[in-house]
């Protein structure tokens, strides 16, 4: 099976223009949501405590609400989760009762519930993770831009950066508009697609480079097209299978790590266009050239 | 171009193979349910022999059969066929033996027993996946040092007014004291004293105001305090979750002043939260000696003001009031005295130690008692419910006379062996909580949760997978086929890795895997593109393997050696499970290069190096 019989040749950086525009677009909806309805922040970050309680029948959830409510609890959520009968209760930061105590008066007014995790975190340790997320994000992108001003040329480890703070960009734009829970899982996802994202914009650099030094002749952006092109079936084949993989663990993984499945399959989607249009884009944008690959000429001492 | 591996090759990587088989072979055989019997202190020294043939006799009494039985170390354990003679047993051997000894029910691994001698072994599962309690609980330090202050602006004062030095005022305020003078020359005298005496802490004229001496805790000094403290709280901790149990129960420090608490399989969290905050503690109490403790005995009632107690099967009377409690003990270690015989050294600190040197002075002479107080709880079932029963146990530990007006610093010696010097200083130390501790994150994860979640973690593995080994067959063909082939062995390279590192798997753990085999097919994929790309130029098949194995490598390694820089950052800054995703990521990256370089080439060059061939059986 192949998904091109001949050497594609489609031309990329000719569409350049709507992709700028495109992730425009994306970026400014995700960051305009971002800062008008801001992100459903998860129990991680946000502290308080949190119940899982299933019950054998179809849980009526405007009911418990008010069994809860009755019983004293008023700022409080209540959200199905998974199946029909599972429920999340969520509270915000209790300083007074002990979980046990709160499991107890909680379960006391649900009758038929069956508590299956309860969870509590502290705010203070809410505020760390957050401080300690956005910690990592940063070294993380970093540590990349030296590798790649290292290792290829300053030019790709712009373009590559422009690409990795994008994608985050929209994943955490998705979350917001959509209003899905974000938790310290879906952080882990976000970092991990910083890093799958990167193999694909690392692969076409490396074939940039190598073309550049092959061919005598072409324009940057023939040869950026060219090599895109060249490593097309590739990043098709890559990020599909992964796709798939990734789609199997959003829809069997369950609850738990649902937010986590949905992020790395945004985050791949998203990576993958992200590494074909941006980061090459961003890249000849700032004016790569041949020259820029070519070995150093060396010169020579010729004093006697 | 021939395109064959040397032998020594081929048969390194069958031997690699091999390993991995091994290594991750424990993971199949299913756990089987066990009692643990282990002594309640650690520090208790039992005749375990005695003690199995004790067990043997309950059970054969009870007419239950364990099918395996097996000394290990300290602990005694026994397998079972199925969970409810496990729970049979457990119930019966909880209720025989009493307080001394701790039976737990474990789930264990049926692997043979050739496999763990060899250090072949499962898995652990993480909480999120078995179910149970994990604590994230702090240690507030901070009130810590302020009781030490306080402490301290006691002792200064009491070590000016024996030297006679004057001064107006002694105000400690957090992490510093402030002593004013009313002229700098006794400012001075109280300087030259007070640093000799206390050479953990630093005494300065203070700039604004020369007649105030400020007092700063040395930064080194704090530094060991917290690490003591922390060592010491997480000590104590361990000692209680004794008392819980718990099969394996994992007690850590995180970061400066957190401990990690797991306690897999626990779910009777109020039981768990009452022991951990539990309160064990130290009385130093001065011994009766003005009644007669057998007359006390036979009448069962003990004279007014004090308590009877047995000590090495004598009645011996104690004063009821405390002289000094454990909270004022800040370090206990094993020494010896003038003629070398054990002896534990005791350093006070954090108050108390005046009243306690004021009534050891008048009392030289007499003996001293240190009983060691803690609450213990035991299980009734009363009409069918199960209720805790809270009971306070004290008991004796030393009784010892004193020889002089004691100090912050002293010893109790007379001790008969270093062994008894240990468990005394032990105790001593094991006896309170040195600061007070609070709960800053909880999670309870029930069993059936924790059962759903290996089930769907194993099914999206294993669809994932499916799914994975099915496109590359359909897409490369035979070598597609080869591609998979090292995928599976990936993972069982994966799994084996995980297990000898005693990885403990959770859910995200699990997720890593799974991303690990979407990420592992990547190599192939550019290898096998590569191939195809020099065929279709007209390269010769055995040229074009060569050529695509050689561009695609540097490639491979340039892309993953980005993934593995986020992978050890977030090692570096997640906690926990997301820690657990960093290590399978990392690893999984690690075995894939080799999977999808090493084996996939070996396997090419066994079917179609060699020999001159037309065409590649890779999909075009």
């Amino acid at each position: 099976m192949e998904f091109f019989k001949k050497q594609t040749n489609i031309n990329f950086l000719g569409l350049r223009r709507w992709a700028v525009g495109l992730s425009l677009l994306l970026v400014i909806i995700s960051a305009g949501s971002l800062i008008v309805k801001g992100l459903h922040w998860g129990l991680d970050f946000t502290g308080g405590s949190q119940l899982q309680v299933s019950f054998n029948h179809t849980a009526d959830i405007p009911l418990l609400r008010k069994q809860l409510e009755s019983a004293g609890f008023n700022d409080i959520l209540v959200q199905s989760y998974g199946t029909s009968r599972d429920v999340l209760i969520s509270l915000a930061p209790h300083q007074h009762t002990t979980q046990h105590d709160l499991s107890v008066k909680i379960i006391k007014a649900l009758p038929g519930a069956q508590l299956k995790q309860i969870e509590y975190i502290g705010p203070q340790v809410g505020r760390e993770l957050a401080t300690q997320g956005a910690l990592a994000v940063f070294i993380a992108l970093l540590g990349i831009m030296i590798y790649i001003a290292l290792r290829f040329e300053y030019r790709f480890a712009v373009g590559a950066a422009v690409a990795l703070i994008h994608d985050p960009i929209v994943i955490l734009g998705v979350f917001s508009l959509f209003g899905i829970e974000f938790n310290l899982t879906a952080l882990a996802a976000i970092l991990a697609v910083i890093g799958y994202s990167l193999n694909d914009s690392i692969v076409i650099f490396d074939r940039i480079r190598e073309n550049f030094r092959k061919l005598r002749k072409g324009t940057a952006i023939k040869v950026v097209n060219l090599s895109i092109n060249q490593t097309l079936s590739r990043t098709i084949m890559t990020s599909a299978t992964t796709l798939l993989v990734v789609l199997s663990l959003c829809v069997f993984g369950g609850t738990m790590i649902h937010s986590f499945a949905l992020a790395l399959v945004i985050g791949i989607v998203v990576g993958t266009y992200s590494s074909i249009y941006v980061a090459g884009t961003i890249a000849v944008a700032l004016g790569l050239d041949r020259r820029n690959f070519l070995p150093s000429v060396k010169t020579v001492d010729d004093r006697p | 171009m021939l395109n064959k591996y040397p032998l020594w090759k081929n048969v390194l990587l069958i031997v690699l193979l091999v390993l991995g088989f091994i290594y991750a072979a424990p993971n199949l055989f299913p756990e089987q349910p066990a009692v643990q019997i282990s002594p309640s202190t650690a520090i208790m020294h039992v005749n375990l022999e005695a003690l199995q043939s004790n067990v043997n006799k309950l059970m054969k009494g009870a007419q239950i059969f364990p099918t395996h039985e097996e000394l290990n170390q300290q602990t005694l354990i026994l397998r079972f066929n199925n969970t409810d003679t496990q729970l049979k047993a457990k119930d019966i051997l909880s209720s025989s033996l009493g307080d001394d000894y701790t039976v737990a029910v474990n789930l264990l691994s049926s692997a043979p027993r050739w496999m763990r001698t060899i250090g072949a072994s499962p898995m652990k599962l993480g909480l999120d996946l078995r179910g149970g309690v994990y604590f994230a609980l702090e240690v507030d330090i901070n009130n810590l040092i302020a009781q030490r202050m306080q402490g301290l602006a006691k002792n200064i004062s009491e070590n000016l007014q024996q030297a006679r030095i004057r001064y107006l005022d002694l105000t400690p305020k957090e992490k510093q004291l402030s002593i004013f003078f009313r002229d700098t020359s006794s400012l001075m005298q109280a300087k030259s004293l007070l640093q000799q005496q206390f050479p953990a802490f630093e005494f300065s004229q203070a700039i604004d105001n020369p007649k105030q001496l400020r007092v700063v805790w040395l930064e080194q000094g704090l530094n060991n305090l917290r690490q003591l403290t922390i060592d010491q709280t997480i000590n104590t901790l361990r000692n209680r979750i004794n008392e819980l149990g718990v099969a394996e129960p994992i007690v850590q420090q995180q970061g400066n002043n957190r401990i990690l608490v797991d306690l897999p399989g626990v779910q009777d969290i109020a039981r768990a939260q009452q022991i951990l905050g539990g309160t064990a503690t130290i009385e130093f109490r001065l011994v009766d000696t003005l009644h007669d403790p057998h007359l006390a005995q036979v009448n069962n009632i003990s004279p007014a003001g004090s308590q009877l107690y047995q000590y090495e099967n004598q009645p011996v009377l104690l004063n009821k009031q405390v002289i000094l409690t454990g909270n004022s003990i800040t370090d206990a270690s094993t020494s010896f005295d003038e003629s070398g015989r054990s002896a534990v050294s005791i350093s006070l600190g954090g108050g108390g130690e005046s009243y306690f040197h004021q009534v050891t002075g008048e009392n030289v002479g007499k003996p001293l008692a240190i009983v060691y107080v803690e609450t213990k709880s035991s299980i009734k079932v009363v009409n069918g419910k199960m209720i805790h029963i809270p009971r306070k146990v004290e008991r004796i530990i030393s009784i010892a006379r004193i020889q002089t007006a004691l100090p912050p610093n002293f010893q109790v010696t007379g001790l008969t062996n270093p062994q008894e010097a240990l468990n005394l200083s032990l105790l001593l130390r094991a006896g309170a909580l040195p600061a007070p501790i609070y709960v800053v994150e909880q999670r309870t994860i029930g069993p059936q949760l924790g059962a759903e979640n290996i089930h769907k973690g194993v099914i999206s593995i294993v669809v994932g997978f499916i799914l994975a080994v099915v496109f590359m067959a359909a897409y490369y063909g035979v070598f597609g086929v080869i591609a998979d082939i090292a995928l599976a062995v990936n993972l069982i390279l994966l799994v084996a890795l995980l297990s000898l590192l005693g990885m403990t798997l959770t859910l995200p753990g699990m997720a890593g895997i799974v991303l690990t085999v979407g990420m592992a097919v990547d190599a192939n994929v550019l290898i096998f593109e590569r191939i195809r790309e020099e065929l279709r130029s007209g390269v010769s098949p055995q040229s074009s393997i060569h050529a695509g194995y050689d561009r695609a490598l540097i490639t491979i390694v340039d892309a993953n050696v980005t993934t593995l820089i986020v992978a050890l950052i977030l090692f570096g800054v997640g906690t926990g499970s997301i820690k657990g995703f960093a290590v399978t990521l990392t690893i999984g990256l690690l075995t894939s290069m080799l999977t999808g370089i090493m084996i996939t080439r070996a396997l090419i060059n066994a079917c179609c190096g060699g020999r001159p061939l037309k065409r590649l059986p890779i999909g075009i």
